[in-house]
């Protein structure tokens, strides 16, 4: 059947519809039904145009762009192919390469934490003790807030003297309040972004390890009881083993979304003081709407994205390899 | 508990990870207490050293949120006695109300955007989602694959093209075009997940309503969406919120018309300094709807979160 006539029976619906009702119903879905590939086209196609538009085509054009010196507050500059001078620049660029560190350290040090913690935590709550769900829910909370809006409010939290936690903090330590400055000071200002970023996210880790430990039929365990193996033993070659499937894809989605991290670290710090805290997303937010280099700013971002969806591919077949074991 | 076991954590053990988990519950539930109380607390309350944990409740945070002031003398005063609550609230400070502030609009934008954008995609998504779990579509892995791959690029690779786009189509700082970007940012959740729910579902349920004379089309809004409405009420949630926190699209694409509240709400500054009470009453009105949205989600949020990876 040509595409044409399945269009046309779309469009006469109405009008078929109404002889329809005189018509046997095995008949009429002969006649009205559209074959079953033209509604899964009818179904697929607006969404697959929509992230054309939005996502494939921006992303061809970036790559275009980023082989030229466009900027685009100079509108009337003439525009010149410039090849891969920009990508050249970038890789060579020692700036960059230490916003490349600062994020490959806020990546190792949030994602390190945030296993450490959130497995630790789901471990806790698998006890199944009285109110464990009620606990959870309080414990969830931060993670679905806007990290922007909460980001700024922790600048608060984080004022020297004033602030919540310089106040708890010294109350542990004994250290006067008014001493230190998370977001002011070059050396704990690195620390300050983690910190939150594992307040509010790992919940996210924990929930996933949760899923995994209350997947663990309770057999097994009951069978290495049977078997005399230590409560450590189970935990090295039980536990562990089960559950490393699931947190190996919670620290994919938090690598991924850290990578793209913004909205939070530029509300908290901005990517100061000087540039300890800028993450790459930041310097290219900078380079490519406050210095307005265009061009330069879209090769930076095609690293940045093939750097992303390349780590990503490797890292998703060796969590396939994982699961099969 | 009827039956002995000999795996099931003991009395004492449960104690101990109880009192634990509750000790990271309350550090976490912290901040977000401080956030609301210093809603309701007044200027001098918000700075006090040391932070004040109890204090005479006041709306002064709330009526700056709302409002914008402008000092008055008391001879002024005098003259105009407050007629209001929320006046007498500013005329304690010193100030008149003016008139409103602009967080009211950033507000109703962040509802309009979010809400608009979320019908698109849930319906968008459900349309795509029924077609990938039921027909064999060509390169059904590979544009699966394709549709999430949308979601790894940082939103800001992607900002500069769709900023010069949105300039020559007009769309710049207007809802429509907020709208279709969140849709599109939020189509690769809403495919993955409602597919999942919609695999749940057993062919057979229409397969017997093609047998009775249906169409695919009506057994699909007859037999198949009402099977699937408490999955398309929890896509329809995640991508509300999504849309309602997204910050970075929004502070490079809006600067008034359709600015939404994320990136208004930092900049809320008082007379002298941030204006910290009002920031926190701000941050509370746009906060409190997600909790309560998080605490009904529950049962689904695992499901959310991992784009339907796990389901528990």
């Amino acid at each position: 059947m040509t595409r044409k006539s399945s269009e046309d029976r779309f469009m006469s619906e109405t009008a078929i519809d109404r002889v329809a009702q005189a018509t046997p119903p095995r008949v009429a879905r002969r006649i009205r039904g559209l074959p079953d590939r033209a509604i899964a086209w009818i179904f697929i196609a607006p969404t697959i145009f929509l992230l054309l538009a939005v996502n494939i085509f921006p992303l061809v054009w970036t790559i275009r762009l980023s082989f030229t010196d466009y900027r685009v507050n100079r509108p009337n500059n003439e525009v010149e192919w410039i090849g891969l001078r920009n990508y050249e620049r970038i890789l060579t660029d020692s700036d960059i390469w230490k916003t490349m560190q600062a994020t490959a350290h806020f990546l190792f040090w949030t994602i390190a934490i945030q296993v450490l913690i959130g497995f630790t935590l789901a471990w806790l709550i698998n006890k199944k003790f009285r109110g464990s769900n009620f606990w959870t829910t309080v414990i969830v909370l931060p993670m679905m807030l806007s990290p922007a809006v909460v980001g700024n409010f922790w600048t608060f939290l984080y004022q020297p003297q004033i602030g919540l936690f310089n106040t708890v903090v010294g109350f542990f330590t004994g250290a006067d309040p008014a001493s230190f400055s998370m977001i002011g000071d070059v050396n704990l200002a690195p620390w300050s972004i983690v910190i939150v970023d594992t307040w509010m996210w790992t919940p996210f880790v924990m929930l996933i390890c949760l899923a995994g430990l209350r997947s663990i039929p309770e057999s097994i365990y009951e069978a290495a009881e049977c078997d005399r193996a230590s409560k450590w033993r189970q935990f090295w070659t039980i536990t562990v083993p089960l559950v490393l499937p699931f947190l190996m894809l919670a620290v994919l989605f938090r690598g991924i979304e850290n990578f793209k991290m913004f909205d939070l670290v530029v509300q908290l710090t901005g990517g100061g003081p000087g540039n300890t805290t800028t993450l790459t997303s930041i310097d290219l937010k900078r380079e490519a709407f406050e210095r307005w280099r265009t061009g330069f700013a879209s090769a930076y971002a095609i690293i940045l994205f093939v750097t992303v969806f390349g780590l990503a591919s490797i890292y998703v077949k060796a969590l396939n390899k994982v699961k099969e074991r | 508990m009827s039956s002995y076991s000999i795996t099931a954590p003991t009395t004492a053990q449960k104690w101990g990870a109880g009192i634990l988990v509750v000790l990271y519950a309350v550090i976490t539930i912290l901040p977000l207490l401080w956030i609301v109380t210093t809603g309701f607390k007044s200027q001098n309350d918000a700075i006090a050293y040391p932070p004040s944990v109890l204090f005479e409740p006041t709306l002064e945070g709330y009526v700056n949120l709302f409002t914008t002031q402008t000092r008055i003398s008391d001879e002024e005063l005098a003259e105009n006695p407050p007629e209001t609550w929320y006046d007498e609230i500013a005329a304690d400070r010193g100030m008149s109300i003016v008139g409103p502030s602009r967080f009211g609009g950033r507000f109703l934008n962040s509802v309009i955007i979010g809400f608009g954008s979320t019908f698109l995609s849930v319906f968008l998504g459900t349309l795509a989602a029924y077609a990938f779990s039921r027909y064999k579509v060509p390169l059904k892995d590979d544009l699966l694959f394709f549709i999430l791959s949308t979601r790894m690029m940082p939103p800001i690779a992607v900002a500069i093209p769709i900023f010069l786009m949105f300039r020559s189509l007009g769309l710049s700082d207007t809802h429509l075009g907020m709208i279709l970007l969140y849709t599109a940012v939020n189509l690769s959740l809403s495919v993955w997940l409602l597919k999942g729910f919609i695999d749940e579902i057993p062919r057979e349920y229409e397969e017997a309503a093609l047998i009775d004379g249906y169409t695919r089309f009506q057994a699909f809004v007859k037999v198949v969406l009402p099977q699937a409405a408490t999955g398309i009420a929890s896509t329809a949630i995640f991508c509300l919120i999504f849309a309602w926190n997204e910050y970075a699209f929004a502070v490079l694409l809006t600067s008034g018309n359709a600015q939404t509240a994320p990136p208004f709400i930092p900049t809320i500054i008082g007379v002298t300094g941030q204006d910290w009470p009002a920031v926190a009453a701000g941050a509370t009105i746009f906060l409190v709807p997600v909790m309560v949205f998080t605490i009904l989600l529950r049962k689904h949020l695992l499901r959310g979160i991992t784009f339907g990876a796990v389901r528990k």
